[in-house]
C-alpha cells in the first residue's frame, strides 16, 4: 500500500496536519503567527546547509528552525518581540535562504519544491520522520496542554501556581521547529504557518473550549489535506497551495456560518 | 491579632529603579486594608513584594507559615481567538472539585455563570470570576489589584459589597489597591497612600454620613464607597522623620 505515491501522500499530509493542529491553535491564542513564520522561513537556510553538507533536509532545517526559534523567542523575552523586528527576520530569513541556496547549489535542485512543498514525492523514509515527528509533537502538546493554557492566559497567575513559564515557551519553540520540519515536504516553507494557523482560526467559531478548538482544528486540518491532495490530483494543481486554498474556503465558511447564526 | 504578612523596611526595585523605599508594613487576620496613590507610585509592586513574587533589596518581609494567598491581577486579558467557559477556566492549571467551584462562584456572586464564555461575560462579571478563582485558593487573605478599574462607580460598589459579604463570610483579610485617589471602601479599616514610600495612613470617612459626598457619588453605592481625605502636611512631617530615622 505504501508503494502508491498518492497513498503515501495523503498520509503525510494527515500526519502533519494532526501535530499542526494543536500547535497552531496556541499560534493563533498567543498571536505568534509572524513568529511562526519567522522559524518556517529559516527552513530555507536548513535546506542550503543541507544541501551544502549532503545531510539529510529534515535535519538541515529542524537544527536551524531551532536555533531560529529559540533566539527569537529569547529576543522577544527582552522586549524585541515587536511586530516590525519579526516581520524583518521572517522575510529577511526567506531572503537569505533563498540566495545561499542558489549560490551552493546547483541549478537542479527545485526551490519551488521547498516554498510549496512537494508532497507527492514524499518517501516511505520521509514518511516514517513525518509520523515520528508528529506523534513526539502531539503527545508533547497533550502532556503540557494544561500548563501551556495557563502560561497562555496569564504569565503571573502561571507563575504563581509554579509554572516555568521560560519552559513552557520553550516546550512551543520546540514543537514549532519539528513541526516546520515535518512539514516542509508537504506545504513548503511558505505555507508552514498557514497550515498552522488557518484550520486553528477556522475552528474557532465552532468551539466552546480550547480542547474542541484543537479537536476541530485537527478535522478540518486532515479534511483539507486530504481534500486538497484529491482536488489538486484532479485539476493538475500544486497541492501546498491547494490544501491551504481549501482551509481558507473552510475558514471563510465557519466564519460567516457563525455570523448568519448569530441573526 | 495575627499578622499574616509583615515587611519591616523593605525597599523594592523594579525595571532597574528603586519604586519604593523603606516601607514598614503589616496586615492582620481579618482586616481589610487599602492601598491607593497616583500612577506609579509603587502601589503592583508592593503587592507583588508582599506575595514574594519580587525579593527586596533591602529590609525583610514575612509571610505566616502556610499563609494561603488569594490573588486577583489587576487586569487580564483574555484573546478573542481562545474559546473558554468560566468552568474550564477555573479548572486551568488544575482541576478543581465540582462543589468547590460551585461554591466559589456563588460567594462571588455569579452563580450562572460556569457555562458562560469568558469573553461574553461584562467588566463587572469578569471582576466576580477573577473573584472566584481567587476564593478556590481558600485564602487568608485576597490581595486584588486595582480589581475594578474600568467598572463604573455602582459596579464598584457592588463589586466592594461583594468583597465585603465574602470577608465576613470567610473571615479572610483584604488587601487591596484602589486606582481612585479619593475613593475607596467603606469598610476598609485602614487605608495606605503611596508615592515612592509610604505618605501617609489613616481611616476613610464613611460616605453614607456626608450628604455632600452622597450626592458626589449617588445613592445607587449604598454606603460601599467612602473618601480618603488626605493631610499633606503630615505627608510632609512623615517624610521628614522617615529621612530623619535613616
Amino acid at each position: 500500500m505504501l508503494d502508491d505515491f498518492i497513498v503515501r501522500a495523503a498520509l503525510a499530509g494527515v500526519g502533519v496536519s494532526l501535530a499542526a493542529a494543536p500547535l497552531g491553535c496556541f499560534v493563533v491564542w498567543r498571536r505568534m503567527a509572524y513568529f511562526g513564520d519567522a522559524t518556517a522561513h529559516a527552513a530555507l537556510l536548513g535546506v542550503a546547509l543541507a544541501l551544502a553538507l549532503d545531510g539529510p533536509v529534515i535535519v538541515g532545517v529542524l537544527a536551524v528552525a531551532l536555533v531560529v526559534g529559540v533566539s527569537v523567542s529569547m529576543l522577544s523575552d527582552r522586549g524585541l518581540g515587536a511586530d516590525t523586528i519579526l516581520g524583518v527576520l521572517a522575510h529577511g530569513l526567506l531572503a537569505v535562504g533563498l540566495l545561499v541556496i542558489s549560490l551552493t547549489s546547483d541549478t537542479r535542485v527545485d526551490i519551488m519544491g521547498f516554498l510549496v512543498g512537494d508532497i507527492l514525492s514524499v518517501s516511505k523514509a520521509e514518511l516514517g520522520l513525518v509520523w515520528l515527528g508528529a506523534i513526539s509533537v502531539t503527545a508533547l502538546m497533550i502532556w503540557r496542554w494544561n500548563a501551556l493554557l495557563s502560561v497562555t492566559l496569564n504569565p503571573d497567575l502561571a507563575r504563581a501556581s509554579g509554572i516555568n513559564t521560560r519552559a513552557e515557551q520553550l516546550v512551543l519553540t520546540l514543537s514549532l521547529a519539528v513541526v516546520v520540519a515535518v512539514a516542509i515536504k508537504v506545504v513548503g516553507a511558505l505555507l508552514i504557518s498557514a497550515l498552522l494557523i488557518i484550520p486553528a482560526a477556522a475552528a474557532r467559531p465552532l468551539s466552546r473550549t480550547p480542547e474542541a478548538m484543537a479537536m476541530i482544528a485537527a478535522v478540518i486540518g486532515v479534511g483539507c489535506a486530504l481534500g486538497g491532495l484529491g482536488a489538486a490530483f484532479h485539476w493538475d494543481t500544486q497541492t501546498g497551495p491547494t490544501i491551504i486554498a481549501l482551509a481558507a474556503l473552510a475558514f471563510v465558511i465557519t466564519h460567516l456560518a457563525r455570523a448568519a447564526l448569530r441573526r | 491579632m495575627s499578622a499574616l504578612i509583615v515587611a519591616q523596611n523593605m525597599s523594592l526595585r523594579q525595571g532597574g529603579k528603586t519604586v519604593l523605599a523603606n516601607v514598614d508594613f503589616q496586615i492582620n487576620r481579618g482586616e481589610i486594608v487599602t492601598i491607593v496613590g497616583p500612577n506609579g507610585s509603587g502601589k503592583s509592586t508592593l503587592l507583588r513584594g508582599l506575595i514574594g513574587a519580587i525579593r527586596p533589596i533591602t529590609g525583610t518581609v514575612e509571610q505566616a507559615k502556610s499563609l494561603k494567598i488569594g490573588y486577583v491581577p489587576q487586569s487580564l486579558h483574555v484573546d478573542s481567538t481562545l474559546p473558554l467557559t468560566v468552568r474550564r477556566f477555573l479548572n486551568i492549571p488544575k482541576r478543581i472539585d465540582k462543589d468547590a467551584m460551585r461554591g466559589a462562584l456563588d460567594r462571588a456572586g455569579v452563580p450562572d455563570k460556569a457555562d458562560a464564555q469568558l469573553s461574553q461575560l461584562s467588566g463587572g462579571q469578569f471582576q466576580r470570576v477573577m473573584l472566584a478563582r481567587a476564593l478556590l485558593a481558600r485564602p487568608d487573605i485576597l490581595i486584588l489589584d486595582e480589581a475594578t478599574q474600568g467598572l463604573d462607580q455602582s459596579g464598584s460598589a457592588a463589586f466592594y459589597r461583594q468583597i465585603e459579604e465574602v470577608r465576613q463570610e470567610l473571615g479572610c483579610a483584604v488587601l487591596m489597591v484602589s486606582h481612585d485617589l479619593h475613593v475607596v471602601m467603606a469598610a476598609s479599616d485602614r487605608v495606605l497612600c503611596l508615592n515612592g514610600h509610604v505618605c501617609c495612613e489613616g481611616t476613610p470617612d464613611i460616605v453614607a454620613s456626608a450628604p455632600e459626598y452622597r450626592a458626589l457619588f449617588g445613592t445607587g453605592t449604598q454606603g460601599a464607597l467612602a473618601l480618603y481625605r488626605h493631610d499633606h502636611d503630615h505627608n510632609h512631617h512623615h517624610d521628614h522623620t522617615h529621612d530623619h530615622s535613616h
